[in-house]
């Protein structure tokens, strides 16, 4: 009997919280829920974000996570989540969703800091991920098959690198994948063969970040447009936010989010 | 009195009826439920392309699983590699060696170990096994060596409690009449008593291949996915269970129905596994 | 030249001996490593704040929360499940073609990887019934995962109970529930506890199927649709981007201690139940 009566009160209690539709989550109880969810580049920046949001604004509850780009703009056709992060431009065919960029961010190629190969050309960085160089000794180091990495295919900073350096080149398959920047970032800060493209904006001691054609990966250089490998940083809303998300979204716009943005190692909308 | 009783019986068969029914809705709402997202792009593409298929680039309309297929029954055979003989080793001593005090200290020590979550077998994986790999034998480390060697250590408390039921069922007058014939200990073991457990020992390995072919987050940890067919075990690969996690969160259309057609191929071959470690079972009961 | 028999048994010994020190061993490496990377960082402070600066600083204490409800609520809802269904199956059918292949198919499912679990539940529960990265996504997700491991030892543990007991209860004008309730039950509940404590334990443990249904969100649970982080996925996230690994290992220590308390508990309240019913 107890065992019967516990499961038509669990079996209740579920069914009564599930009524809950996305307006009553959004303002539950007297807190304004917001989901965020995409780029794991621009995710942390974010997270970064939201605290210092939420610390003069008890009312505001905002979860933050990644699952890369692409996921982050189905989530938003979904209506999962209220914003979407992404790392790359849209697709033609999610150009329906509203796009408000946040900010900007190079990508870098980095390799591990006993590396002594400081710079490539964008033609040998291509070679690297088709598969065409696959020892270092090509390109002047020793013996050793070079470890690439890249990320997957859902990743915006994937789909970023591919538009601005592999130009129709495809990545080839040999190559491994890891699913966020974080990971890959791990990879190459532990093994002195490999080297991956990262968002700048995460780059330290660590890894280091080479020279493409010349040109150092530097905020300056990005500034003046001498380092072309830039993205933009997106908010992706299915149709217009209400007022809460909004006041977020003008935070994140403001000087206050901006100048978060810039001590972290990116680049404001100017 | 009795009539109380008798409505009161109706009610509980009834409610226990109704809860078995809900049980096997949600159980086989998850089986159909990935059988229908998953078949029809069998249909669609054909079994061949997709079964015997080499390239998987599911966004340009290539569904090949085949090289995941295999790396699948690669990180399986080498987990069994590793976990198989050290693991019938340990059933074997632990039922016929071990004395009480030790049976009382090695079979918690071995629920222990098979409650690690798995996500920590990666975890440590990494940062020893990868490293020692890539330093002493080469290649970037992630790679089937890796991978066989963290699920053969997790396959080990499956394998070792599996094959210790079978052979501590055993009767004892085998091991008697051999001892009685002047064998030795060993000679007993090795010629009567894993004999009579052959199929309770191949069910262990069974029900542990079964697991390494179902784990993904220790894979995706420190296998490298690669979505080549490794040509050596030094090189990185991608199993059918990662590139599922992988490509999860956003898959959409095709794509996304790949992955369920991925996950009905999961389904076979762990279900053949099942079937084939029960059916082993029954018959050694029947015998 | 024949190698002496008993030569042969000592050899064998001493290989065995090994073998099995060498899996203790592994264990122990395990539990040791994780122990003396992680303690220095574990206090009280680790335990009862939230996780700062993506899990950088602060503790765990939200996803303390995000497992126990996680676990809880599962339990909760698949133990009635579970166990009506075996006694179900044991008590209240005659075996058929019917109950046999509904035991091949539970025990089918008990097999399924635990991704399958997350595929499921992310595409239907997530997406389709539109309940979002949430914990109640979380909880059906994992209910469907351990209803077929409580089943069966449920099952298991019912069919165990010798047949006289059944037969003098019937005898004595008990109905088939009362026989149940009274009789079989108690006998079978060392068992059945078994089993729940299994299904705690892969819950706990779980991360494939959780963080694709419940999500990675930092923040303290608050209502059921809240997403929320368990302890592997934090884990799992903290270790696999480098985020800090001082925290990823105190995390790694709270999970296996949480697994061993909940080992521990389970050998205890089956011996009293063995004591008491017996």
């Amino acid at each position: 009997m107890p065992k019967i009566i516990s499961f038509i009160l669990s079996l209740s209690i579920v069914l009564l919280l599930s009524c809950d539709d996305n307006n009553a989550r959004v303002s539950h109880g007297k807190k304004h829920a917001i989901i965020i969810a995409g780029s794991t580049s621009v995710m942390p920046f974010i997270e970064k974000l939201s605290e210092h949001f939420m610390v003069d604004r008890p009312l505001f509850k905002i979860n933050v996570q990644g699952g890369g780009s692409t996921a982050g703009i189905q989530a938003c056709f979904n209506k999962t989540i209220e914003i979407g992060m992404s790392s790359r431009q849209l697709k033609q065919e999610e150009k329906v969703l509203k796009e408000i960029i946040i900010c900007y961010d190079g990508i870098s190629v980095v390799v591990h800091p006993k590396n002594p190969i400081r710079e490539l050309t964008l033609k040998q960085i291509r070679d690297i991920f088709s598969g065409k160089i696959k020892n270092w000794k090509e390109l002047g180091w020793i013996d050793r098959k070079i470890d690439a990495i890249t990320r997957e295919e859902g990743s915006g900073t994937r789909g970023s690198f591919e538009d601005l350096i592999m130009k129709n080149v495809e990545i080839n398959d040999s190559i491994m994948v890891q699913d966020s920047n974080g990971s890959v970032k791990e990879i190459v800060a532990t093994d002195p063969y490999a080297i991956a493209y990262i968002s700048l904006g995460l780059v330290d001691n660590r890894v280091r970040a080479l020279s493409i054609d010349g040109v150092a990966a530097s905020l300056q250089n990005i500034k003046t447009k001498k380092y072309k490998i830039v993205r933009p940083f997106l908010f992706i809303t299915n149709g217009t936010p209400n007022e809460f998300v909004q006041t977020f979204i003008d935070y994140v716009l403001s000087n206050d989010g901006q100048n978060i943005f810039k001590k972290e190692g990116l680049i404001g909308i100017k | 009195m009795t009539r109380m009783k008798f409505t009161k019986e109706h009610l509980v068969k009834y409610m226990l009826t109704l809860f078995a029914l809900s049980s096997l809705l949600f159980l086989f709402l998850i089986f159909i439920f990935i059988l229908y997202e998953g078949l029809p792009l069998f249909h669609k593409i054909g079994l061949k392309n997709i079964i015997f298929g080499f390239k998987w680039a599911p966004t340009k309309g290539s569904f090949g699983i085949f090289p995941m297929i295999v790396s699948s029954f690669l990180v399986t055979l080498g987990a069994l590699f590793v976990g198989a003989p050290m693991g019938l080793s340990c059933a074997i001593y632990l039922s016929e060696y071990s004395g009480k005090k030790m049976k009382m200290f090695l079979k918690p020590a071995l629920e222990l170990l098979a409650g690690i979550p798995s996500v920590v077998y990666g975890f440590l994986g990494v940062i020893y096994i990868v490293p020692l790999i890539r330093n002493h034998f080469g290649g970037a480390g992630f790679s089937l060596l890796s991978t066989s060697i963290i699920l053969g250590v997790m396959i080990l408390p499956t394998i070792i409690s599996i094959s210790f039921d079978a052979i501590t069922s055993v009767p004892k007058t085998y091991r008697e009449g051999s001892f009685a014939m002047g064998a030795t200990k060993w000679q007993t073991i090795y010629k009567v008593v894993i004999p009579s457990a052959k199929s309770g020992i191949l069910a262990s390995f069974i029900l542990g291949m079964g697991r390494a072919i179902g784990e993904t987050m220790a894979v995706i940890m420190v296998a490298g996915n690669a979505l080549k067919i490794p040509m050596s075990i030094l090189d990185p690969l991608r199993t059918l269970t990662s590139n599922i996690a992988l490509e999860l969160a956003y898959a959409t259309g095709d794509h996304r129905q790949g992955l369920f057609s991925t996950g009905v191929v999961l389904l076979v071959i762990i279900m053949v596994l099942n079937y084939i470690a029960n059916f082993g079972i029954k018959k050694k009961v029947i015998k | 030249m024949r190698i002496k028999p008993r030569l042969v048994d000592k050899i064998v010994r001493i290989c065995l001996n090994f073998q099995a020190f060498f899996t203790v061993g592994i264990l122990v490496v395990i539990v040791a490593v994780i122990f003396f990377k992680g303690a220095p960082h574990v206090n009280l402070g680790f335990i009862f704040s939230s996780p700062e600066d993506m899990g950088r600083h602060g503790g765990i204490f939200s996803t303390i929360i995000g497992t126990l409800l996680l676990v809880l609520l599962s339990i909760f809802l698949a133990t009635p499940l579970g166990v009506g269904t075996a006694i179900y199956l044991t008590e209240y059918t005659k075996q058929s073609g019917f109950t046999k292949t509904i035991r091949f198919g539970v025990e089918s499912l008990a097999g399924i990887p635990s991704i399958l679990y997350g595929l499921f539940g992310f595409i239907f529960f997530v997406i389709k019934l539109k309940m979002g990265w949430s914990v109640l996504s979380g909880v059906l997700t994992i209910t469907i995962m351990i209803l077929p491991t409580i089943i069966r030892t449920s099952e298991e543990a019912i069919k165990a109970v010798p047949r006289n007991l059944r037969i003098v209860s019937y005898s004595l004008s008990a109905t088939r529930w009362e026989t149940v309730k009274k009789v079989v039950l108690p006998s079978a509940i060392p068992g059945i506890l078994t089993g729940i404590m299994l299904s705690v334990g892969r819950a706990v443990s779980e991360t494939a199927a959780v963080i694709f249904t419940m999500g990675s969100s930092l923040r303290l649970p608050t209502s059921l649709m809240d997403s929320s982080r368990t302890m592997a996925v934090h884990f799992y996230i903290l270790a696999r981007e480098g985020i800090s690994m001082e925290k990823a290992y105190a995390t790694a220590l709270i999970l296996v201690v949480s697994i061993l308390l909940i080992n521990v508990i389970a050998y205890y309240l089956m011996n009293k139940m063995i004591s008491k019913y017996s």
